[in-house]
């Protein structure tokens, strides 16, 4: 079994001009957990996410993958490796339809064609998207977009999901939906990392938070910890955040 | 996906059988003429879109490549006696190796400024081999007559052979195409294309990709450049080396239908009959009056079919259904 | 050392011409991303306008300026009007397609009504050579950049200081802002398009008396003026007057010190490296 964290990221550090987007961040992630990353606006979230998978440059710190050192390493390759991200607005391929979209993250790991297309095929079952297989991509709505993004990362077949604010803009049924989506990931053997401003996913997924502000870390704990703890509530007094949009 | 359809499969056959036998009904020389060229610029508008329509790496550049596979060939074969065929590979690996060369530091170029950093290469070119002694300068290079046959790559008592040649070669650049469009290389194309972030994420090695699309997209040009050289039997920096010819090549894939494998031949099918009659039959005061409807009439075409040809005729199809 | 002195002043004068083209094709891509294939070609009527002025009526080119100006500026509101606007909403390929048709159709339409052949203009106003120790500076040359240097900057200040002018930036800073904040950016881009063909039109002027005078003298213009609108980063009015000079110089050092025929590959090749370790540009500099 493993004792080494998934991922390590030690005193992590990234400027951009004078401005400090992140400052010594450090935590860990066990295999199996739903780790979430919750911290008000500009308090360098997706900052993190970029560094770690490989879009920023790290001026300081390391990021370590079941123990191997890939910072600073291409994109693709971490990709490759198993970390996926996604992104806050969801990216997907617009000429494409679904299918086609879940079946490019699966050529990763898979040539043939016919290979892929059952790939893909599967993962869109797991998500719930298979109805929706041959539509354009562009003509999906914004939970299925994000959903979508999720199949195309599964379609990659990661040990690592990193999920950038994957509830934003979702309506409470659809907010039901996608918790359950994450923890049906979870159990299917994948590790989750999320950045997260919904604070009720916030607190029915996570074994653990990191709490972010200003760039810095500065708390870590079980989610009823965390969120009582007077400098979080001070990190967030005066920040008006949704929880839910209706 | 821009693949083929069952239903466009069909009617390939029949032209392409209709293609076939043309040549042996039709007697007329130019015609021949001018279905070759066809053909040719075809080709070059099928291996334009290999990076241009399905990567969006738009190449403005593409007679480089053409005039190295002339080049290298008719040199090859003056100064050494080597076989054109041989010359036909050499050119098209002097191509793909000169593309990635030149690709790879562009390689996070996007839209115009690839563009024109593909124009700047190609200008590059055609200036050093204006210059250039050992491949004739200005003067160029004349093929030297042999003996008509296959594998001499040259025939003289009629056209028919360059013909069948380079319709086995539109199709050889056709197949490439569509096996491209339809495999791993394709999807990773077109992800590149929407974007190089969502690619990358995707596990793709954005600058690789790039590199073979650019290489397979200039060794098939460069195999339409040998042809050519072996066809006309003269070459220099003025026929092949110019900036029109490379506008001729988007022209005839935007036209015709950028993104789809058929698109092209489409664009090829108009746009290269279009010039060459109108220049036989309008150009002939050097008024060039001919250019000016070829100009004209590709303005109008880019102003109420933006989608090309091919693709107001899929529009068309599709709302019959 | 001389010779290098006086290499080095030719470059600059050429370079401040370059400049004023580049800057109409730079404004008209900021304001709507258009890259003007014709651009050459529009270089080309503002040429033959002063050409005409000249040989019919006796008018120096400096003179035609302002005519040329008006002229051309008319010709671009027309030409955006009836035929660029209709391809704005498009893909961007047949954008590129519609400019290219319209440069074909513009050289080849020239040469059928004046002939390819080569014209030149002979005497001028002005005429002569300063010598400043030892290096000669041609008075008309001098002129011509002088008159280069003072449309930019009436264009510098036009955008900082007139409302249009605000506007024109405010559109090519953030098209959607612009919009909201109730900007007709329908009428800005035929208007910047208008600009950009005046600018080009008076470069035309000036350089009349310089170069040869045909039909097909566009297309090496055009490519040049690419090259430097991309070095000098599209959309950047600074980085397109600043690239014109460094491309007027590197042009002619490169042909003094290696071989002039080599002169447009030298700079191309310039762009090449620069675009390399630098993709945007000289933008941000």
């Amino acid at each position: 079994m493993n004792d080494l964290p998934i991922l390590d990221v030690q005193g992590v550090s990234k400027y951009f001009g004078g401005l400090q987007a992140n400052e010594d961040v450090s935590f860990h992630v066990n295999k199996g957990e739903i780790v979430s990353i919750i911290g008000p606006n500009g308090a360098g979230k997706s900052t993190l996410f970029s560094c770690v998978t490989g879009f920023h440059r790290l001026d300081k710190g390391r990021v370590l993958f079941k123990g191997q050192d890939i910072s600073n390493w291409k994109p693709h390759s971490i990709g490759k490796l198993g970390v996926v991200r996604t992104f806050q607005i969801a990216q997907v391929i617009s000429d494409m339809t679904v299918l086609e979209n879940v079946m490019t993250g699966a050529f990763l790991r898979h040539t043939n064609v016919p290979d892929v297309r059952r790939k893909a095929e599967k993962v869109l079952t797991f998500t719930g998207l298979f109805e929706k297989r041959e539509s354009n991509a562009t003509a999906l709505s914004i939970s299925d977009k994000k959903r979508l993004e999720v199949s195309m990362a599964l379609a990659m077949e990661p040990e690592l999901l990193m999920l950038d604010e994957s509830m934003a803009g979702l309506t409470v049924v659809e907010l039901r939906e996608m918790i359950e989506l994450i923890r049906k990931v979870r159990e299917s053997g994948i590790t989750v990392v999320v950045v997260e401003h919904v604070m009720e996913a916030v607190m029915e997924l996570s074994d653990r938070v990191v709490v972010l502000n200003s760039g810095r870390k500065i708390v870590e704990g079980p989610p009823k910890e965390v969120v009582a703890n007077p400098e979080v509530i001070r990190a967030y007094l005066g920040e008006r955040y949704n929880a839910v949009r209706q | 996906m821009q693949g083929i359809s069952s239903k466009q499969m069909a009617l390939g056959g029949v032209a392409l059988a209709l293609l076939i036998i043309f040549p042996l009904l039709v007697d007329s020389s130019f015609g021949q003429h001018v279905m070759i060229l066809t053909f040719m610029f075809a080709m070059c508008g099928v291996a334009w879109n290999v990076m241009g329509g399905y990567a969006a790496m738009f190449s403005f550049g593409q007679v480089a490549f053409f005039g190295i596979g002339a080049y290298a060939s008719s040199f090859l074969l003056l100064t050494f006696n080597i076989s054109p065929w041989i010359g036909l590979v050499a050119g098209g690996l002097i191509s793909a190796l000169l593309a990635a060369g030149i690709g790879y530091p562009c390689s996070n170029l996007r839209g115009h400024y690839f563009a024109i950093a593909t124009i700047a290469f190609a200008e590059i070119i055609r200036i050093v081999f204006n210059n250039w002694k050992l491949m004739g300068a200005a003067e160029g290079i004349t093929i030297p007559m042999l003996k008509e046959s296959l594998a001499n790559f040259m025939f003289h008592s009629s056209k028919l052979p360059y013909y069948y040649i380079m319709l086995a070669f539109l199709l050889v650049s056709i197949a490439v195409c569509y096996w491209v469009s339809t495999s791993k290389m394709g999807y990773y194309f077109r992800a590149i294309k929407e974007s190089h972030e969502i690619a990358k994420v995707l596990g793709v090695d954005v600058v690789r990709y790039r590199l073979y699309a650019i290489m397979i997209s200039a060794f098939l040009t460069s195999m339409a450049g040998t042809f050519y050289a072996q066809y006309i039997l003269y070459i220099d920096p003025e026929s092949v080396m110019i900036m029109p010819i490379s506008v001729q090549i988007v022209l005839v894939a935007m036209l015709g239908g950028a993104n789809t494998v058929l698109g092209p031949v489409i664009g090829a099918a108009v746009l290269i009959p279009l010039s060459e009659y109108s220049r036989a039959w309008l150009g002939y005061k050097g008024t060039g009056v001919d250019m000016i409807v070829y100009g004209t009439l590709i303005t109008i075409i880019a102003m109420y079919q933006p989608e090309g040809v091919w693709g107001s005729i899929t529009n068309l199809m599709r709302r019959r259904k | 050392m001389e010779q290098l002195a006086q290499q080095l002043v030719n470059g600059i004068l050429i370079g401040l011409v370059y400049s004023l083209l580049a800057i109409g094709l730079t404004l008209i891509w900021g304001v709507m991303n258009v890259l003007n294939f014709a651009h050459g070609e529009f270089l080309m009527i503002g040429m033959f306008i002063s050409y005409w002025l000249y040989s019919l009526a006796g008018i120096d080119p400096l003179l035609s300026i302002p005519l040329n100006a008006v002229a051309l500026f008319l010709f671009g509101m027309f030409i955006y009007r009836f035929v660029i606007s209709k391809v704005m909403k498009g893909p961007a390929l047949a954008q590129l397609v519609v400019t290219f048709g319209i440069s074909i159709f513009l050289a080849n339409f020239a040469a059928l009504i004046w002939t390819p052949n080569f014209r030149s203009i002979e005497h001028t106003l002005l005429s002569g050579t300063w010598d400043i120790s030892g290096v000669k500076l041609s008075i008309p040359k001098f002129v011509t950049s002088i008159g280069s240097v003072l449309t930019s900057l009436g264009v510098f200040w036009f955008l900082r200081n007139t409302r249009i002018g605000k506007a024109i930036l405010a559109v090519e800073m953030d098209r959607e802002a612009a919009v909201i904040m109730g900007i007709n950016t329908e009428r800005i881009n035929s208007l910047s398009f208008g600009i950009g063909s005046a600018l080009v039109g008076v470069a035309g002027a000036l350089l009349a008396t310089n170069y040869y005078i045909y039909p097909f003298v566009g297309g090496s213009f055009s490519l040049v003026c690419f090259c430097i609108v991309a070095l000098g980063g599209f959309g950047s009015i600074e980085g397109a007057f600043i690239a014109g000079i460094l491309v007027g110089v590197v042009q002619t050092l490169g042909g003094y010190i290696f071989d002039p025929a080599y002169k447009l590959a030298i700079v191309f090749a310039m762009y090449l490296i620069t675009v390399w370790i630098r993709p945007q540009g000289l933008r941000g500099l």
